[in-house]
């Protein structure tokens, strides 16, 4: 809305931002964090370019409409469940694998980082959804 | 067998989710409905199938053992509730390809009802109380959207009746999960079912009890409670008020015959009276409802009332009769109330307007369509070779059984009754000739409204409805094998060892 310091500062925030929202997200791992809150940063990384610029500005930076980042986000929470029954194993099992990586180590990894992500990109459509549609109301 | 509890839940969410990603593309959206909705029936006829050979089924979801995981449990009645689900979800789908106007689907009508779809399937599935409440949650805000969705101004007074309503009855049955946990220290309802029988405070639980008889109540528009009912089940469109009637207060209803036989037998005499006299009073004051009304589906409403009387009184009586009668009512009522409901929408095509008054000299004009409307009206009102007649018969024997007179007395009432109203449609709106003044000028215009939406839209109107009255045939017809079915599923449910046993299969003690 013509505030240069405004648009200025989102332009730097944004990619501090969205890198932090993936953090939380790996970090909700074992520790505090998760998808829920790495999808609320990173919709305020979005809302705040949205609130800088406009919402179309914002919706072009994102390049995918919100619903579709709503429907990918509940298919990918799906499969990560859905895994367990390729498995024999009851719904929402976690299915756990180790890979190693030469310089790095040992890494252990599981279904629940898939459902994660999954809700990392429902939260993140669901926000945005609401801000957009508020911001863009004709009043 | 864990595939088959599952699939009702992943396949509807699956769909939504793809609809989701399609969300421009209107007509990935109607396939994506008419899909989702087979593959649901698909599933649940195979998980049908699977109980019927193999008993209960049970599962626990994330492979956490009963008590502290979430279990889903699918014995008889629950099957059969969800292929019910699934065969109106495909009616209701095909229906709404030619009813649902554009704007309604631009903005999610289709992710929409597969989303209720799928609350409703999670409510019959689940065994755990809590869980249970997560799936009423997603019930009703699917069924808020779906009421509020395209904003006209009665939709709008309908819905907010419907959400404050809805929205004290979850709040009441939060606060009873939560005194439960604190009283019995787990929410499995296998779990609950042995610890409640061994609770001291017998007076606790029956208080329990009680909050557990208001929520549920509410769900299912039981007598003092049914209010947001006929407010709000006329305004939105036909599609989606024929799947609200059809299956939204029988989940209430199904959660009220769940606790009533699985939990809360400790004080038989107290509750189950207290339900039978509510199960008297919602019949006679929803057929009296039906009776005043002069609008199609207010008639219809109330009629759901009604209904939902006579299958809580197989509950109240509390004999294997009784219940049997109670599920075989719920598994043919499914079927009448939605295709009432889908007629209704196509009465109100051809004469432009839902007020009886208005309408008329539909019997003259189209009179295969009147016949169509005449097989589930007579069902419900119980008329011999249809299947209301045999949920009613069985229901009434059960009270001759219990010696409860006063209860069928008033059965019998409420069924003459509810031909009177069935009749007062059949008079205004098939039998009279067309009201000249008012619709002279209405009456063209619907006429070209049908023949301008194509065969095929007036098609996916028909074939729905066709196929549902020739279930309610089929259902009286054989009613033999769907009333031992139902016998099956009431002596599960009146003894809860096998439920249980199923249930324990994962747990640890």
């Amino acid at each position: 809305m013509g505030s240069l310091i405004l648009s200025t500062t989102a332009r730097f925030l944004m990619p501090l931002l969205l890198l932090f929202s993936i953090f939380l997200l790996l970090r909700g791992h074992n520790k505090p964090g998760g998808g829920f809150v790495g999808g609320l940063v990173a919709a305020t990384a979005f809302s705040l370019y949205a609130v800088a610029y406009d919402t179309n500005a914002a919706r072009r930076v994102m390049r995918v409409d919100p619903h579709t980042m709503i429907g990918t986000g509940l298919l990918v929470a799906i499969a990560s469940g859905a895994l367990s029954l390729i498995a024999g194993q009851p719904f929402m099992t976690g299915q756990w694998g180790s890979f190693h990586i030469r310089g790095f180590g040992e890494l252990y990894l599981g279904t629940p980082l898939v459902f994660d992500i999954g809700v990392y990109l429902v939260v993140l459509g669901v926000a945005l959804l609401d801000v957009f549609s508020l911001a863009e109301e004709k009043s | 067998m864990r595939v088959l509890l599952v699939l009702p839940i992943l396949i509807p969410l699956s769909t939504a989710a793809v609809s989701l990603v399609f969300w421009r593309r209107r007509s990935v959206q109607r396939w994506m409905g008419m899909a989702g909705t087979s593959g649901l029936l698909a599933a649940s006829v195979w998980l049908f199938e699977a109980v019927r050979r193999e008993g209960i089924q049970a599962t626990q979801v994330g492979n956490w053992s009963a008590p502290f995981g979430i279990t889903f449990v699918a014995d008889l009645f629950s099957a059969i509730m969800v292929v019910l689900t699934g065969l109106m979800g495909l009616a209701v789908a095909v229906y709404s390809l030619g009813s649902v106007d554009r704007r309604r689907e631009s903005f999610g009508y289709y992710p929409l009802l597969q989303i209720l779809l799928m609350g409703v399937c999670g409510a019959f599935l689940t065994g755990d109380l809590f869980n249970l409440y997560v799936w009423f949650e997603v019930m009703l805000i699917s069924s808020f959207v779906l009421l509020a969705l395209g904003g006209e101004r009665g939709q709008l007074e309908g819905a907010i009746k419907y959400v404050t309503l809805n929205l004290l009855s979850s709040a009441v049955f939060l606060a009873a999960v939560g005194l439960l946990y604190g009283l019995a220290g787990t929410l499995n309802m296998a779990d609950l079912a042995i610890k409640l029988r061994a609770v001291e405070q017998t007076g606790l639980v029956t208080t329990l009890a009680m909050m557990f008889l208001i929520t549920f109540g509410v769900k299912a528009a039981v007598f003092p409670l049914f209010f947001w009912l006929p407010a709000s089940y006329h305004t939105p469109p036909f599609a989606v008020s024929a799947i609200f009637a059809g299956l939204l207060t029988k989940v209430g209803v199904y959660a009220l015959i769940r606790v009533f036989t699985l939990l809360f037998v400790v004080d038989v005499g107290y509750t189950h009276t207290l339900i039978l006299v509510i199960a008297g009073l919602t019949m006679i004051t929803g057929v009296l409802g039906a009776v005043a009304q002069n609008e199609f589906r207010r008639v219809l409403s109330f009629q759901v009332i009604s209904s939902v009387g006579f299958m809580v009184m197989g509950l109240a009586l509390f004999t294997p009769l009784a219940l049997a009668g109670s599920v075989f009512y719920m598994l043919q009522d499914i079927v009448v109330k939605t295709n009432l409901f889908l007629v209704s929408g196509v009465a109100h095509r051809l004469c432009g307007t839902s007020e009886l008054k208005e309408q008329g000299g539909l019997y003259a004009t189209y009179p295969a369509f009147a016949l169509l409307f005449l097989i589930p009206a007579l069902s419900l009102a119980g008329i011999p070779p249809l299947s209301g007649f045999f949920a009613k018969l069985a229901l009434v024997q059960a009270g001759l059984g219990a010696q409860s007179y006063m209860i069928v007395f008033i059965a019998l009432t409420v069924s003459l009754l509810t031909l009177l109203s069935m009749t007062k449609i059949w008079n205004e709106a098939f039998w009279k000739p067309q009201p000249s003044d008012s619709s002279r000028a209405e009456m063209p215009t619907a006429i070209r409204a049908v023949t301008a939406s194509g065969r095929m839209a007036t098609g996916t109107l028909i074939v729905p409805i066709v196929i549902l009255a020739a279930l309610t045939v089929c259902i009286g017809l054989a009613a033999g094998f769907f009333f031992d079915l139902a016998t099956v599923a009431a002596e599960q449910l009146l003894d809860p060892t096998a439920y249980i046993r199923a249930v324990e299969g994962g747990m640890t003690r």
